[in-house]
């Protein structure tokens, strides 16, 4: 589904991604793991489309396309879904006014009929329970004075009306109490299929715990530094990121 | 030295000045020739050099005289759902036989209200405009609400502007609300061409005691329309008066709006939006008086400014020495679309009491690329976002328009303008 190949990426100059590789396949879950500043958030980033990134080097196929000579949009449109580490605030559009205008474009892309208002509110009634969300907080502006527990389930709730291909949860775990983390995981974990995949970037096991990855890649100055199963998560947890740092740099200075 | 600055540039205008208001009109016209029209680094005029843009776009100094207007010209502008009284203007005459009669109220042209103590609201030294209107205007509008009247219905002031016999138009209204009455204007002009024209304005309003008066005001004229309003208000113990005023075109506009609290527990809101483009220029100066304890104002002003359109802000506030208690608020908000795009904004208090509340805001910037890339990242495509995002911006003003058809009207012209090409 996904294939990212020798990508580099940097950010006014600055290389972040020098050289990841990475396969993603239709059902699988994938964990993206690593010490603070080792790319994480920015691979996830690149993907989305973020404009600040500038890709130097290397190609992303999804599902046959370049997906890096789309637009953010029609990236989305075509499937990719990144759940925000910081959601934005934006006060005066309305959670339901952004959500029904960015599915009926969805729709619209993919050949699908636009949802009158009647079958959008069904929709979202029916979605609203994956994440246990409150039909209050939808009455708000996007995402205006919310927790950031809610902030957070709003990224899954949307998540689960866009019906993405590829789901990339940036740090979805961050801030989030118990029950939070709990909701949040559950939702997720409802919406996968062996037609979809998800990518966990994540700095804690802990979420692990709940969204079980088939992979786990650690990521370290800007490349996939060791890959393994969910057990590679666990090692982590218990002798933290030094033993793989040093790895890494031991090997370089030879 | 522009010629225009001096004062004989109306010098026509003046010596053909009609016979009613003699006296008051003869004092204007005395003060208007000691002040002439604002030199070009006069400080209230900084920015928007009315004598410069006259000078270069009109050519004839003369009165546009009123012209026929049509049973479908008013039809044609009357926005979905709109259901209340309508009074019509040609060129700033007033026309009863086009208009409506609303009930309960005395409409009248001003010509037959010779009492009425013009110039005593919008104060003819104040300003040259508003000084060169009292000497000079054709004829005008009474308004006159009764006390305890409560005007259900909203009244909208229909304004046809045309260029013809000379390029001068001189609208003069005059509006007093008795005690413990309720009423609400719509202020709309049209152009009936696209030849250039000047209007020059002056609405005087008087809330008695507990009225509560509304006047929203629609400025969409033609890319020639030269423009000078100054809209003074009176308003007296527990009344309420709120301003909410949207320009959206026009080639150089000025508003002058004054509120003059004059009564305690008194409320004056001054709400605007200018959505510009193209090489529209609009100032908005507003001028708030508190002169008593206990009043309060709100203020809210927000910009759009796309390819080399002009915005100027200029918010007064004098809370006198005896004002204590009074609450004032100030906020102007601008979003610059292109870099060629300027806006000026300056916020003006004068605090003599001291146990006020008063805060005030203003900001120039972009739009949030940070919210523009989650719109994005959701599949809306970027004129839709941009669109989305801008109308939010202007919404929070939009919002204060209690009459609901003016309000949608209000609504669906800005949102096709933002997700046009804009």
């Amino acid at each position: 589904m996904l294939s990212i190949k020798n990508l580099h990426a940097s950010v006014e100059g600055t290389p972040i991604l020098r050289g990841i590789n990475l396969e993603v396949k239709a059902g699988e879950v994938h964990a993206i793991m690593g010490p603070n500043g080792s790319g994480k958030s920015t691979l996830a980033s690149v993907l989305a489309g973020r404009e600040e990134y500038e890709v130097t080097e290397g190609e992303v196929i999804f599902q046959g396309k370049e997906l890096l000579e789309m637009a953010p949009e029609d990236r989305a449109r075509e499937g990719v879904f990144l759940a925000f580490q910081y959601p934005v605030e934006i006060p005066g559009v309305s959670s339901t006014n952004f959500l029904r205008t960015a599915l009926n474009q969805v729709r619209e892309y993919r050949g699908q009929e636009p949802l009158d208002a009647v079958k959008f509110l069904t929709l979202m009634k029916e979605k609203m329970k994956l994440v246990e969300i409150d039909q209050k907080l939808l009455s708000r502006s996007l995402n205006e004075g919310f927790s950031g527990g809610e902030k957070k389930r709003n990224e899954i709730f949307q998540m689960a009306m866009l019906e993405p291909t590829l789901s990339i949860l940036d740090e979805t775990d961050s801030g989030l109490d118990i029950d939070a983390l709990r909701i949040v995981s559950n939702g997720v974990n409802k919406l996968k299929s062996d037609k979809t995949a998800t990518i966990v970037v994540t700095h804690y096991q802990r979420l692990l715990d709940y969204i079980v990855p088939d992979f786990v890649h650690v990521l370290y100055k800007g490349r996939i530094v060791k890959s393994g199963t969910k057990d590679l998560a666990l090692e982590l947890e218990e002798k933290g990121y030094d033993w793989i740092k040093e790895e890494v740099d031991s090997a370089t200075a030879v | 030295m522009s010629t225009l600055t001096k004062q004989d540039t109306f010098q026509s205008l003046l010596d053909s000045a009609s016979s009613s208001f003699a006296p008051i009109r003869t004092q204007a016209k005395e003060t208007y020739l000691t002040q002439g029209l604002p030199a070009l680094k006069e400080e209230e005029y900084k920015f928007t050099s009315i004598a410069k843009k006259l000078e270069s776009k009109i050519q004839e100094f003369k009165s546009a005289l009123p012209f026929a207007v049509s049973k479908e010209d008013i039809e044609s502008v009357l926005f979905e759902g709109f259901d209340g009284d309508v009074l019509v203007f040609s060129n700033g005459k007033y026309l009863p036989e086009l208009s409506t009669s609303p009930e309960g109220i005395t409409v009248s042209s001003l010509s037959q209200a010779e009492n009425t103590p013009l110039g005593s609201i919008a104060k003819p030294e104040k300003d040259a405009f508003s000084a060169l209107n009292l000497a000079s205007f054709s004829d005008g509008l009474f308004i006159s609400v009764p006390k305890k009247q409560k005007v259900e219905k909203p009244i909208l002031l229909i304004s046809f502007n045309q260029a013809n016999s000379g390029q001068v138009i001189q609208p003069r209204v005059w509006i007093e609300a008795g005690d413990f009455s309720e009423v609400t204007f719509i202020d709309h002009s049209i152009s009936q061409t696209e030849d250039p024209y000047f209007v020059n304005k002056v609405v005087e309003i008087k809330g008695g005691l507990n009225s509560h008066v509304n006047y929203y005001r629609l400025q969409n004229e033609s890319k020639n329309a030269i423009e000078v309003s100054n809209i003074h208000t009176d308003i007296f113990q527990d009344s309420r008066f709120t301003s909410v005023n949207l320009s959206l075109s026009g080639d150089m506009v000025r508003n002058n709006l004054t509120l003059n609290l004059l009564g305690s527990n008194s409320e004056g809101n001054m709400y605007g939006v200018y959505l510009l483009n193209g090489k529209t220029h609009v100032d908005n100066h507003t001028n708030v008086d508190h002169t008593i304890p206990h009043a309060e104002s709100n203020e809210l002003y927000k910009g759009i400014l796309a390819d080399q359109s002009r915005g100027v802000f200029n918010g007064k506030i004098f809370v006198r020495q005896d004002a204590q208690k009074t609450n004032a608020f100030q906020q102007n908000n601008n979003i610059l679309l292109s870099e060629d795009a300027i806006v000026n904004t300056k916020p003006q208090l004068e605090i003599w009491a001291d146990d006020v509340k008063c805060s005030h805001g203003c900001t120039v910037g972009q739009l949030d690329e940070e919210a523009l890339f989650y719109l994005k990242a959701r599949g809306i495509d970027k004129n839709t976002a941009t669109g989305l995002l801008l109308y939010a911006f202007a919404g929070e003003v939009l919002e204060k328009i209690e009459e609901e058809s003016f309000r949608s009207y209000a609504i669906s012209l800005i949102q096709e303008r933002l997700g046009s090409k804009f």
